[in-house]
């Protein structure tokens, strides 16, 4: 940037010497070194189904949204009919829907009609519409058969509806080897049509493992910090149950036995830390949102001599060491160093 | 990365045996590397005339030998009403024409065609001890007299016979000399003079090409041994330059002999053609018959497009996984290409473009029937079957053939992308769908680019076994860990 002829250059490609310096992780290297090195191929259908990921963590006591009904075939919709028309909110997605596709957000009733979340009336007729939609493949990858899920609605904690546009935001927690390493809050914005996927424009907020506060935030490969559609200051977020939250993301290691995967995480206001979905492909946008590179703590991780350690030393353990601002209490410091000098003696 | 030795000797040995086995090929069938390459043929005939008596009679002509600078790719022999042959023994072939009876003034002819080639060598056969000469007085004095005064200004073989050459050449000057040759002609002069001094040496009949030249006689020239290998001497004027001189006859007995005949003669005419070296391949060699030119034409022309494609595989790799470049449907790419290889690339480009455009309109209003994946693209198949036959036709009707071209398109293929395209359109938005199009799109052209090189499609077909370094490479990049280029741009906030 010094250089005033490259400036323009500067801005829009950066030298690879230099993003190795930055240890940023690239495509090619995540696939190889990690994806294909840490994730057994038999685990992936694990979390591609979102159905088996949500009955393998609820028997593993992972907080989830409560399942209310799986649909598999075409006439049990007349059978859960009854129970449907009583909810007053639910959520309707595809158990192997990819980016989105297929959830029907039911917010409240109006009479016998259902409410979106965009405030549109439907019929009972739609809603059973939409399942038979799903059922016959519409929203999964490749049109394979599918199978409905309806389970409870998720109601965006109020601390974090002036960040969020429309739809909820969710927090994405890279865990390596059952090490929380890298955080991102992703808040959908106007622009990316209430979806919460960065390269459509919303807004990812990189979260400081040790805290859980903004470290930075991007929109579109782009530095900002005021969020585009309400213009909450972005760098004063500070996500609450932030350790809660780890903890539920390090367990998925357990759970999943996927050595490199991303968890996907909403706060309840009522219940807390409620784990969505996870991937075993995560994106590398949250190094933007950070604006730090994974493979260092990568390399950390793989380096440690026992990784043996309970879910709750691992967190610490994060915590302390991938830790960028320091901690808001003398005393929780002590006690994570504490907790992570422990396993090691 | 533990297995890294094993994996990269693998990739070294993958790569060297292709590099190798189509070195091999080239070496023993003559395969050019470069598909212009052109080489120099001559088509040599030969003449034999002579007056039958009557009775039984046979020809014999000395063909020439295998030598290094030329190599023969065919002979033939015209000559009807008599029977014919070929007979080799150690060192010497000999054209062979017989028949019961035959009157009067007969011509046969014999003609072969051989291809100029410098590269060619043939180990020449060592000569043995040169034979001990006797000669009449007063030549055994004149020989001996003209010996001393040239061997003491002579280092080796080959001055000494440049030196007798150079005393040849001004004949009057020695008496010695002048003695000899009224007895001898000069080539037998020469070589006797140099086995006399113990330097095997022979006089030889060389033919002179030279294009268009017609009834040439064989010329008599002296070869000399010098350790290594034979030099050709004119032992008038020298060291003569054998590019353009076909040796013919390396031995006794005469180059022509009639049995039943007389006044025989036999007169050389030749012509030179600048031939493309592929027509030029040596077919007869033993495991020739491995290669795809043993197919029948048909299929010959089917591989020339298969071999193409880990070409266009290559591409498609170096474009996903160095530069990053995003494409609907992996390899899609390159069969978009090998269509264009039948369209050329723009009308490929503007049909490709068109069929897609319909198709995605088709297709937005096929979504609103929420269809079965199976059956939404099974009518896409036919949907793009109308689209082409109904270009096809307008585009003939309007008078423009390359219109047609357009049925080289993989229509399965085209069904799939346009459905991806359509579920990237509603999922992620028509900027996606840009993306990725576009990029599927110059990928296409790129790997078409590279599979519509002249010098890409000979290597393809003439040398197969270079996909093993195709593949290679491949391998190699299947392992590379390194930043795309596009992530470059991609993570160029980090720059600050």
């Amino acid at each position: 940037m010094s250089d005033p002829t490259n400036k323009t250059f500067g801005r829009s490609w950066i030298s690879p010497w230099r993003l190795a310096r930055c240890g940023v992780l690239g495509m090619n290297r995540r696939n190889i070194a990690y994806i294909a090195r840490y994730n057994p191929r038999d685990r992936y259908p694990l979390v591609d189904d979102k159905l088996r990921t949500k009955l393998v963590a609820q028997k593993a006591r992972l907080n989830v949204p409560k399942l209310l009904h799986v649909v598999r075939t075409q006439h049990e919709i007349e059978v859960i009919e009854r129970d449907v028309a009583n909810l007053d909110e639910f959520v309707i997605k595809p158990a192997q829907g990819s980016g989105g596709k297929g959830i029907l957000v039911i917010v409240g009733r109006d009479g016998d009609d259902f409410v979106k979340s965009s405030g549109a009336r439907i019929s009972l007729n739609d809603v059973k519409r939409h399942v038979t939609n799903i059922l016959s493949g519409l929203h999964s990858l490749g049109g394979k058969q599918d199978v409905a899920i309806i389970e409870t609605l998720v109601k965006v904690a109020p601390l974090f509806a002036r960040y969020s546009h429309e739809g909820v935001p969710d927090i994405r927690i890279i865990v390596f080897r059952g090490y929380p390493v890298m955080g991102m809050l992703r808040l959908a914005t106007h622009a990316s049509d209430g979806k919460a996927n960065l390269h459509q424009g919303a807004v990812g907020v990189g979260l400081d493992i040790g805290t859980g506060r903004a470290v930075a935030a991007v929109q579109n490969n782009r530095l900002i910090h005021l969020h585009p559609d309400t213009g909450a200051d972005l760098h004063e977020i500070e996500v609450p149950n932030w350790r809660q939250i780890l903890l539920l993301a390090a367990r998925c290691y357990e759970v999943t036995g996927l050595g490199y995967m991303g968890c996907d995480m909403v706060i309840d206001e009522t219940q807390g830390p409620l784990l969505l979905e996870m991937n075993a492909r995560p994106g590398l946008a949250i190094q933007i949102a950070n604006n730090a590179g994974l493979v260092p703590r990568l390399r950390h991780i793989e380096q440690l001599e026992d990784y043996y350690v309970t879910v709750e030393d691992r967190v610490d353990y994060s915590m302390a060491t991938f830790r960028h601002f320091p901690a808001a209490r003398q005393a929780e410091l002590e006690f994570v160093e504490d907790g992570a000098a422990a396993p090691r003696t | 990365m533990s297995r890294r030795g094993p994996f990269l000797f693998f990739v070294v040995l993958l790569f060297l045996l292709g590099i190798g086995t189509a070195y091999y090929r080239h070496e023993s069938y003559y395969i050019p590397f470069l598909p212009g390459a052109q080489q120099t043929v001559w088509q040599v005939e030969a003449r034999v005339e002579y007056v039958a008596d009557g009775g039984p009679t046979q020809v014999f002509l000395t063909l020439p030998p295998e030598q290094s600078g030329f190599r023969l790719i065919g002979e033939s022999s015209a000559s009807s009403g008599f029977g014919f042959e070929i007979t080799a023994d150690s060192h010497q072939r000999r054209a062979h024409w017989t028949r019961r009876s035959a009157v009067g003034q007969q011509v046969l002819f014999y003609q072969l065609d051989f291809v100029q080639d410098p590269t060619h060598e043939v180990e020449p056969a060592a000569a043995g001890e040169p034979e001990t000469q006797t000669w009449d007085e007063p030549y055994q004095t004149a020989a001996y007299q003209l010996l001393q005064s040239v061997l003491p200004i002579s280092a080796d073989a080959e001055s000494l016979a440049q030196q007798l050459a150079f005393e040849m050449s001004r004949r009057g000057a020695n008496q010695n000399l002048s003695l000899l040759l009224d007895r001898y002609r000069p080539p037998v002069l020469m070589a006797s003079l140099l086995n006399a001094a113990g330097v095997p040496a022979r006089t030889v009949q060389v033919l002179e090409l030279q294009d268009g030249r017609r009834r040439q006689d064989l010329r008599e020239l002296v070869q000399v041994w010098d350790e290594h290998s034979w030099r050709l001497f004119d032992p008038l004027r020298g060291q003569v330059d054998d590019e353009n001189l076909l040796l013919w006859q390396t031995a006794s007995p005469a180059v022509l002999e009639v049995l039943g005949g007389s006044r025989s003669r036999v007169t050389f005419s030749m012509i030179s053609q600048t031939r493309p070296a592929s027509t030029l391949i040596d077919q007869n060699q033993p495991g020739f018959a491995l290669s795809l030119y043993s197919l029948p034409v048909a299929e010959q022309g089917m591989f020339k497009m298969i071999m193409l494609l880990p070409v266009g595989a290559l591409v498609v790799v170096v474009m996903r996984i160095l530069v990053g470049l995003k494409t609907s449907g992996t390899f899609m790419p390159v069969l978009i290409a090998l269509a264009f290889l039948q369209t050329e690339l723009v009308p490929g480009v503007v049909s490709f473009l068109i069929v897609v455009a319909i198709g995605l309109m088709i297709r937005s209003y096929l979504s609103s029937l929420n269809l079965l994946l199976v059956a939404r693209i099974a009518t896409l198949v036919v949907v793009v079957i109308g689209i082409i036959t109904v270009f096809s036709v307008l585009s003939y009707q309007a008078g423009l053939m390359e219109g047609l071209t357009i049925t080289f398109f993989p229509m399965i293929i085209l069904a799939w992308t346009i459905e991806r395209m359509s579920i990237t359109w509603e999922e992620q938005g028509p900027r996606e769908v840009l993306v990725a199009g576009g990029g599927s799109l110059l990928v296409a052209v790129l790997a078409f680019l590279v599979m519509d090189q002249t010098v890409t499609r000979h290597l393809a077909f003439n040398f197969p076994e270079l996909n093993l370094c195709v593949l290679a490479v491949i391998l190699l990049l299947g392992r590379y860990t390194g930043y795309r280029l596009l992530e470059l741009h991609r993570f160029a906030v980090f720059a600050r």
